[in-house]
């Protein structure tokens, strides 16, 4: 048992680890490894196009992880108060939502967007002087319609979880609703809301299909990482994908963390 | 329903709130039904019944955690209507205490005190935080945080978080539950200890007769949604209104009976032997009533030797258990036709029963004057 266990977590890290591994390499093969330096991430992080595609991500995510936790707070508090059929079809769109394969939520999103694009530019230009294209703000989002999802599901157990008593409590010493959502529910929720936020930065920070279809002329890191393979791996794609995978498990480290600290503060 | 027991002018206190024809309906269930009832102030006040009997939804009410469906609800004279419970001068102490988890012991006793419009001067709000924790003898747990109190301590901090307040009235939902037995009389002696320092109006809602009958200076008793009896702990124990209240409220033998002369609030009723006893009569009954008589387990007695008193009644019948209380020892009897008896024997009268063990037959002596005729349900 134990000897396939290993088997598998073998076959599932071991070509990472190697990643890894070559990143550190010094020669120029991204298949062997020569000598031991770091000197790829140098020269990862002092090319140009590089550095971009890493603005790109990282603002794409971060846009794109601020609006899914604030749209998907409201959506969660708001589902709470709902019953019956209604909420049962919203619960079942949310998880609908997460269960999709990227690419079709990707094509799906082209082709949409492109529609309303054709639609809307041509009287938009002559009254604006400006047309609407695929790039930011498709983008993102894209990003906020899949990573929501993510986020009503982790705030709403939150919610569910909570002492409904809490809000009678604060409402019967005088808070008024609002102020006992600034008070009460949201300091309560935020370690969920925070969870959230996180995933949804390295969801999509991570993000190759989506991008892949609604980036538009827009350089995502995970978009370079493919474009440049295509002509052929280098130690710098290693080291590019070990900084990516890094950031990545990390933040998913701190994920765990806040959503763990959200369930002992229970009691 | 029952007329309050206690007469005006026993109570001069004011009113501080009332229930004016309050009903309470979730969908089809009638939670509460025509409450009418009126809280004097500095009263201390049980509502008293099992789960389900429309206690808590009347407390909640009165918080305005939940909006009547008819009738009116009054605090210090003022018709609370549709008042959100933020706008109450009442506060609540949750069963489950509801403390804030992220907030530390003294944050969440200021919490009352920093929702208040124009804003209370912080140092003024840290002085009756202190003040309300010494009152609970919290003084030095202030910056804790709420999970390294125990159980009692919580109690304690949610209680002080409500008094801070000085609210007109105090509302405690059911406060005691989550405590274990020993905490739970400690607690009882403080609170009420509490209620006489402070002067403020207590209203708990408990399932727990004996903390009802201790603490209260007036216990309305409810059962399925309607006001069963009001009254003092011994109107309530002594005078039960109905099989219910006599049932709910201490345990009771209930036996069917026929009122045979009637005189000064006692009646001479026939029991269904043949026996005859002198009990207490509330209402108007004429001879020949068939009545239901309650009597109280302590106020039998067990003899083993045939003899009678003058004062009392006696009919054999066999013991069938005995339970041992500690202060007492609980005997239930059979009798051919009056059924099933319970007859709590103290500690001290068992020594005067050599022989009383399971199987054998005993005499059961009803003093007169035990045991009341019950009012229809």
């Amino acid at each position: 048992m134990r000897i396939y266990a290993t088997l598998v977590y073998l076959f599932l890290y071991l070509p990472i680890g190697i990643i890894a591994l070559f990143s550190f390499s010094a020669g120029r093969s991204a298949s062997q490894m020569q000598g031991v330096s770091v000197v790829w991430y140098g020269k990862a992080l002092s090319n140009p196009f590089v550095i971009d595609a890493l603005k790109t991500s990282a603002s794409v995510a971060l846009t794109s992880a601020v609006l899914a936790s604030v749209f998907g707070t409201m959506a969660a508090l708001a589902l709470t108060g709902m019953k019956g059929r209604l909420r049962v079809l919203f619960d079942a769109m949310v998880y609908i939502a997460i269960m999709i394969p990227g690419i079709v939520i990707g094509i799906a999103t082209l082709i949409a967007l492109v529609t309303v694009f054709d639609s809307v530019n041509p009287w938009l230009e002559p009254l604006t002087g400006y047309r609407l294209s695929m790039g930011f703000a498709s983008l993102t989002a894209a990003h906020v319609l899949f990573t929501m999802s993510l986020v009503i599901v982790i705030v709403r157990a939150r919610i569910e979880a909570m002492d409904r008593s809490l809000i009678e409590a604060s409402s019967d010493l005088g808070a008024s609703p609002l102020a006992t959502f600034w008070q009460v529910t949201l300091p309560l929720l935020f370690p969920a809301i925070l969870a959230g936020f996180l995933l949804a930065f390295t969801f999509s920070f991570d993000d190759f299909i989506i991008a892949f279809f609604v980036a538009g002329s827009e350089t995502t890191l995970p978009i370079y990482i493919f474009s440049s393979i295509r002509r052929g791996v280098t130690p710098e794609i290693n080291a590019i994908g070990t900084m990516v995978m890094a950031t990545s498990l990390l933040l998913l480290v701190l994920a765990q963390t806040m959503l763990r600290r959200a369930g002992t503060s229970k009691q | 329903m029952t007329a309050p027991t206690r007469g005006e002018d026993e109570s001069q206190a004011p009113v501080i709130a009332e229930f004016v024809d309050t009903t309470k309906r979730f969908g089809d269930i009638v939670a509460a039904e025509r409450l009418n009832l009126q809280i004097r102030r500095g009263e201390f006040l049980s509502f008293l019944g099992p789960s389900g009997c429309g206690k808590t939804t009347a407390l909640r009410m009165l918080a305005g955690l939940e909006t009547p469906t008819e009738g009116r609800i009054l605090i210090d004279g003022q018709d609370m209507g549709d008042a959100p419970a933020h706008r109450r001068p009442v506060n609540m102490v949750f069963q489950q205490y509801a403390l804030f988890p992220h907030m530390t012991v003294a944050e969440n006793v200021g919490y009352g005190l920093r929702q208040r419009r124009p804003r209370m001067d912080r140092a003024e709000i840290a002085r009756r935080v202190d003040r309300a924790l010494e009152t609970v003898r919290l003084s030095d747990f202030g910056p804790r945080r709420i999970w390294q109190m125990s159980g009692g301590q919580q109690q304690r901090v949610a209680l002080a978080r409500a008094i801070v307040n000085e609210p007109k009235v105090l509302l405690l939902d059911e406060p005691m539950a989550a405590l274990d037995a020993k905490l739970r009389g400690e607690m009882q002696m403080e609170l009420l200890s509490l209620q006489r320092v402070l002067g403020i109006t207590f209203i708990l809602v408990t399932h727990d007769q004996q903390e009802a009958l201790s603490m209260s200076d007036r216990i309305c008793l409810m059962g399925q949604g309607r006001i069963v009896q009001i009254g003092t702990p011994r109107d309530l124990y002594d005078r039960p209104a109905n099989r219910y209240a006599a049932g709910f409220v201490g345990s009771a033998n209930m036996l069917d009976a026929t009122v045979q002369s009637t005189a000064d609030g006692q009646a001479r009723v026939a029991l269904a032997d043949g026996s005859s006893v002198t009990v207490f009569s509330a209402g108007d009954r004429a001879a020949g009533d068939r009545v239901a008589i309650a009597v109280r387990p302590e106020a039998l007695r067990l003899s083993v030797s045939d003899s009678v008193d003058a004062g009392a009644t006696g009919f054999a019948a066999t013991i069938t258990h005995k339970t041992f209380l500690g202060e007492h020892i609980e005997c239930l009897l059979h009798h051919p036709v009056l059924g099933q008896l319970q007859v709590n024997v103290p500690r001290q009268a068992e020594r005067s029963l050599p022989g009383a063990d399971v199987g054998r037959t005993v005499h059961v002596l009803w003093d007169h004057g035990s045991g009341l005729i019950l009012g229809q349900d």
